[in-house]
């Protein structure tokens, strides 16, 4: 009985190791069966998501002893093909002309903007993308290390006296050891940037595969939606996929003031975008108040090392940061960049460096 | 240390050191003490975490062995540390004393004392066990220390290279929380139980305010706890845990009042709001809508 109720639990997608599962058992025998659902929710558990699938699988296991389908319905979208590369990196290497030309092609492809690539040429870019995606902005640590200069490290002075048979020796000094700084890329995937969302999430994946613990990727659109987890898969293809399913709301509306108050909420205020390297990627777009977007910008601010905002029409020529949105977050960003070619966006990673 | 038949008696025992567990917590607090697995608690800040390990140890008449987690936390801090200075001394002292004489493996010896050790709080857990060990706020420290408290957690004992393992007599009762602001490793959590603590529900709350301050009227706990329970459902940056409720039903005290009206609720609301934008938030509304409502029974 107790394993058709592990069954049911792990059916439902909550990670019901085997250790757990004995730890479950002991749980059981020691409290007895009255109190079956602490027990084994103390022990299967082990974040808010899985208890949320555990309820669900615990209240169909004790409906009917013998649970029918899937407890907790996973969310399920249609499978959407949202990255259209097959066919073009076919084309890309049946029509290879010769790495000379490939080579001054690439030096053109990076001032282009992506919106308005062919397949093949858009295939390219990513490829330069990928290979540019190398971020790796520092913070100084709470920790020492041994350093040249800096303030006195008493006890490495102290061990040099102590092995000196306490004579005084150098002064040893100390400085803080760098750490990695969190980078936190909110991407926006509505309709008005739907021309660049494929190279953002392409860029959220290199980076979230460069510095896998360092590295937060959101979208925003209708609501936020992390995809982090997705984009942990070493594969580009699978990760989009994966991606693509867990966006409930791609090329929709945009509630951007809503969906970035949200990400504060639930994310940022807690701690995600504490001293971290902040990344906005929107045309600013908003239907609603934009001194809502101000505010939410200026909280991001607050919490943040840097926020950087990119919008892709910042690239183009004659471009005044006036539309309402962009004109509220522009007096709390640290820069203001453009976002719309491979070039960009390096830039961009240059400026997320500092 | 007193035994207990079921989770009923230990929530028995808590609510007399002055914690309403609810039933959750009363069986994770049960299972650690008869299986002696760590309590892994997460939830929002305020919500009793940590209170509950102080009264954990109360109920069970344990010492309590705090260790607060913060980056950059390593073991010299959190497990052991050699005094130097004091070696020092020792070594100049013996050298004043004996001019010389004292042989080097003696002197070496000496200086590897238990009295030069300075035990940080994983290491007085380990030696004064049985004892409740907080490891609090666990989501701050580096992942690294994730992995050396396991190492920790798995046999309850340490070896330090120039005195021998020192290993607990009976493994420590070990509660270990987290503000969620960072995913804990899943290996930690594995070897833990898990629960997740909610804010209590406003009777709950109402309750907890008259144990915790037993000047406030019944009329005015029950007001709080349904303000702060609407509070909750206003979708505020930060809001308010089971402390802050407490924090503003002390303040309230403090001012004489024995009811919790519009005025009073506006110069207050600094101690149950921490964040500017959820003060303007709160003030924009009609404040009397928010008392007026808590003044139904």
């Amino acid at each position: 009985m107790l394993l058709d109720l592990v069954a049911a639990v792990r059916a439902a997608g909550v990670p019901a190791t085997p250790d757990r599962v004995q730890a479950m058992f002991r749980a059981v025998d020691a409290t007895g069966p009255g109190l079956l659902y602490w027990a084994a929710r103390l022990t299967l558990c082990g974040s808010p998501d899985d208890i949320a699938r555990f309820d669900a699988a615990f209240a169909g296991f004790t409906r009917d002893a013998e649970p029918r389908g899937t407890p907790w319905q996973v969310r399920r979208l249609p499978e959407r093909t949202l990255f259209r590369t097959e066919s073009a990196r076919d084309e890309a290497v049946a029509g290879d002309p010769g790495l000379a030309v490939k080579a001054a092609g690439a030096e053109v492809l990076r001032h282009r903007d992506l919106a308005t690539l062919s397949a093949a040429e858009r295939a390219e870019a990513m490829r330069l993308l990928t290979l540019a995606a190398t971020v790796d902005p520092r913070r100084p640590g709470r920790r020492y290390r041994p350093w040249h200069r800096g303030r006195p490290d008493p006890p490495r002075t102290m061990r040099a006296m102590l092995r000196a048979a306490g004579e005084p020796r150098l002064l040893a000094r100390r400085a803080r050891r760098p750490r990695p700084r969190r980078l936190v890329l909110l991407a926006d995937v509505s309709g008005s940037m739907a021309p660049y969302a494929d190279a953002l999430l392409r860029l959220g994946h290199a980076l979230v595969q460069g510095r896998p613990r360092w590295t937060e990727v959101y979208t925003l659109g209708t609501r936020l939606t992390r995809v982090t987890p997705a984009l942990l898969s070493p594969d580009v293809e699978v990760a989009l996929r994966a991606a693509g399913q867990a966006i409930p709301d791609w090329r929709g509306g945009t509630r951007l003031a809503d969906t970035l108050t949200e990400f504060l909420r639930r994310y940022g205020h807690r701690g995600v975008a504490r001293r971290a390297v902040v990344v906005v990627f929107s045309d600013g777009w908003e239907r609603g108040d934009p001194a809502e977007l101000g505010a939410a910008a200026a909280h991001i601010r607050r919490l943040a090392h840097r926020l950087i905002w990119a919008t892709p029409h910042a690239g183009r020529p004659g471009f005044a940061p006036t539309a309402g949105g962009l004109a509220a977050v522009l007096p709390h960003v640290d820069a203001l960049v453009a976002g719309h070619s491979v070039a960009a966006i390096e830039e961009l990673l240059r400026e997320a460096s500092l | 240390m007193p035994g207990y038949a079921d989770p009923a008696a230990l929530a028995k025992a808590l609510a007399a050191a002055g914690y309403l567990a609810d039933d959750g917590l009363a069986v994770a607090g049960f299972l650690a003490l008869k299986l002696h697995r760590p309590v892994f608690l997460e939830g929002d800040a305020g919500v009793g975490k940590t209170a509950f390990a102080s009264a954990l140890a109360e109920a069970t008449e344990l010492p309590l062995v705090r260790l607060q987690c913060y980056e950059g936390l390593d073991a010299a801090q959190a497990l052991y540390d050699w005094d130097f200075p004091r070696q020092v001394l020792h070594l100049r002292a013996v050298e004043a004393a004996a001019g010389g004489t004292a042989s080097a493996e003696d002197l070496e010896a000496g200086l590897y004392d238990r009295r030069f050790l300075v035990a940080r709080p994983l290491l007085q857990a380990i030696e004064q066990a049985p004892c409740v060990l907080l490891i609090d706020e666990v989501d701050r420290a580096d992942d690294e220390f994730e992995a050396f408290l396991l190492e920790l957690l798995a046999d309850a004992a340490v070896t330090i290279p120039e005195l021998g393992r020192i290993a607990a007599a009976e493994p420590p009762l070990v509660v270990v929380t987290s503000n969620r602001t960072r995913e804990v490793h899943d290996a930690l959590k594995r070897r833990c139980l898990y629960h997740w603590v909610g804010h209590p529900s406003p009777e709950r709350e109402a309750a907890i305010l008259r144990v915790r301050l037993p000047g406030v009227t019944e009329r005015l706990a029950v007001q709080i706890a349904a303000a702060t329970a609407r509070l909750r459902a206003l979708d505020l940056v930060k809001p308010p845990g089971v402390a802050e409720a407490v924090d503003w039903a002390a303040a309230i005290g403090a001012l004489g009042a024995d009811t919790l009206g519009a005025e009073i609720t506006a110069v207050t609301l600094g101690a149950v709001l921490k964040v500017k934008e959820d003060i303007d938030r709160v003030r924009a509304l009609p404040l009397d809508h928010l008392v007026e409502a808590t003044d139904a029974p």
